[in-house]
């Protein structure tokens, strides 16, 4: 707590050296970025690796102008976008409610326990031939795999975030009057926002993950789509150029929660 | 004086998969209006049960307890519990918390509001109203936490160990602040505690039970000076006695 509004010089010289701190971190965050990408196109210049396995920073570059020109990549990114989003907002639904039925009773969260831990070990691309069977050869399919991906996670971290609901404050609401409905709106709800918001960061991951591996799997287009087309036909560049728009993606939607993060645990 | 509760040849087991654990054992006593009241024991005796049967949090295996002339059988918003540690809700503001046993009654209304709210200016918490509680020291909090329990207007205030999670100087502070406010609302307390000279500073009667399964080891009628405060009466001559008289009868039964 602030005692005066006078800043000490003791104060300001650890103001200055956290600022310092702070910069230097930053800017090595950017040197990485800068020395990697300059090296690697130093290199592919100069002949040292072969541009045509490798690609090349200016190549990629070159590949992603195309891809806007063209139009082609509003296309992919949108398919891709609308298969993560849509899977990652299924999974969150679907398994924030089966993890408050969990809650709910006992017996059908032991009857379950099983169920889920299985499923939970199985790799999901296992069930890749089943759903595009079932799903078809397209977008559904894909957006199935990212919620199988995205849905066991959330209803563990998240039942698990209902349980951990101290036992104090049930038994003070109880010892008020407290009906099972009130004790799940008025306490365990709202105590798992923290663990909503790093589930949220968990299912962001899971759901690319599922998206992608979907896209591998079954369809005409999309990130995935790309990047496995681009291998198969030996367009490195292109291959490249769709890993660094999905780096770009997933870090944005990540950092979109995290902002959120910030806004709505302020008081916790 | 009336009688407000009454405890009738109460026992209680709990039961588990490794066995049976018989907790109290015919316990009975009674508690008249605007009396307080500490029951002290050995820990693991089954303080706490003592305070879960009367707000109707379990129910007892055989025996009963009366109420206001009713037998409990479920939670009454005429008792008010407060626990250990203050357990307000972080993402509430103290008004909000003060506010939540209302919702809870469904009897948010602007009279019970109002009261709450005055009852938060009277003691202290007025320019707090809109804090979060870890914008509050302890003994705040837990002075918000008893407002909090107070919001409903209960006849009978449980308090279990509510002075325990604080460091000693905090602790004697808060227990003259928490005992000077339910004496000033003209209520009736039950306290639960291990400490010895607790009870005796704040309390007319003083019940001790036995270790497990507890039985009524003694009753005892303090002669302390209440017009003074909790705190006061440690420097009292009848204090020391008394600490020594119930020290020497919770030894002996161990």
């Amino acid at each position: 707590m602030k005692t005066n509004d006078k800043i000490s010089e003791k104060q300001m010289i650890y103001l200055k050296k956290n600022k310092r701190n702070k910069f230097f971190v930053n800017l090595s965050r950017l040197l990485i970025a800068l020395i990697f990408f300059g090296i690697w196109e130093i290199a592919a210049d100069v002949g040292i690796i072969d541009s045509f396995l490798m690609s090349s920073p200016s190549r990629i570059i070159k590949t992603i102008k195309d891809l806007v020109v063209s139009g082609d990549l509003y296309v992919h990114v949108f398919t891709t976008l609308y298969e993560t989003l849509s899977g990652f907002l299924l999974a969150t639904v679907v398994g924030t409610a089966v993890a408050l039925a969990m809650w709910w009773s006992e017996n059908f969260r032991k009857i379950i326990e099983p169920y889920i831990i299985i499923l939970n070990g199985l790799p999901k691309i296992a069930l890749g031939p089943i759903i595009i069977v079932w799903f078809g050869n397209g977008m559904n399919s894909i957006i199935f795999m990212a919620f199988l991906t995205a849905v066991i996670v959330t209803t563990i971290t998240m039942i698990n975030g209902f349980l951990a609901c101290e036992n104090g404050k049930i038994m003070l609401l109880k010892s008020m009057g407290a009906k099972k409905i009130q004790i799940l709106t008025k306490l365990v709800i709202p105590s798992s926002l923290p663990t909503f918001i790093s589930c949220l960061k968990i299912n962001v991951g899971m759901a690319w993950i599922g998206s992608i591996i979907g896209e591998y799997l079954a369809s005409k287009q999309g990130i995935g789509y790309l990047i496995v087309y681009g291998g198969q036909v030996f367009k490195l560049d292109l291959v490249m150029a769709s890993t660094v728009i999905l780096c770009v993606f997933a870090g944005v939607m990540y950092f979109l929660i995290s902002l959120s993060e910030k806004t709505l645990l302020k008081k916790y | 004086m009336k009688t407000i509760l009454k405890l009738e040849g109460v026992s209680l087991s709990y039961h588990t998969k490794d066995g049976e654990i018989p907790a109290l054992k015919n316990i009975s006593f009674e508690v008249k209006s605007g009396e307080f009241v500490s029951v002290i024991g050995p820990s693991g005796c089954g303080k706490t049960s003592v305070l879960s049967l009367i707000a109707g949090l379990i129910k007892p295996d055989e025996g009963k307890i009366i109420f206001n002339g009713k037998e409990v059988k479920k939670p009454d918003k005429a008792i008010g519990y407060m626990l250990q540690r203050d357990e307000l809700f972080p993402w509430r503001t103290i008004e909000q918390n003060v506010f939540l046993p209302l919702e809870i009654n469904k009897n948010k209304d602007e009279k019970r509001k109002k009261e709450a709210l005055d009852l938060l200016d009277k003691y202290g918490l007025k320019d707090f109203k809109k804090s979060y509680p870890n914008q509050l020291s302890g003994g705040m909090r837990q002075r918000a936490a008893l407002i909090r329990t107070l919001s409903t207007s209960p006849d009978l205030l449980l308090l279990d160990e509510p002075f325990s999670a604080l460091d000693y100087q905090t602790r004697l502070a808060v227990c003259d602040d928490v005992y000077s406010i339910i004496k000033n609302e003209n209520k009736t307390a039950i306290l639960v505690t291990h400490d010895v000279s607790e009870a005796i500073a704040t309390s007319d009667k003083i019940i001790a039970l036995t270790k497990r399964p507890s039985t009524i080891l003694g009753v005892h009628v303090t002669e302390t000076n209440k017009s003074l405060s909790p705190l006061k009466r440690r420097e009292e001559q009848i204090f020391g006695k008394t600490f020594e008289l119930i020290w020497r009868e919770l030894n002996d039964e161990n």
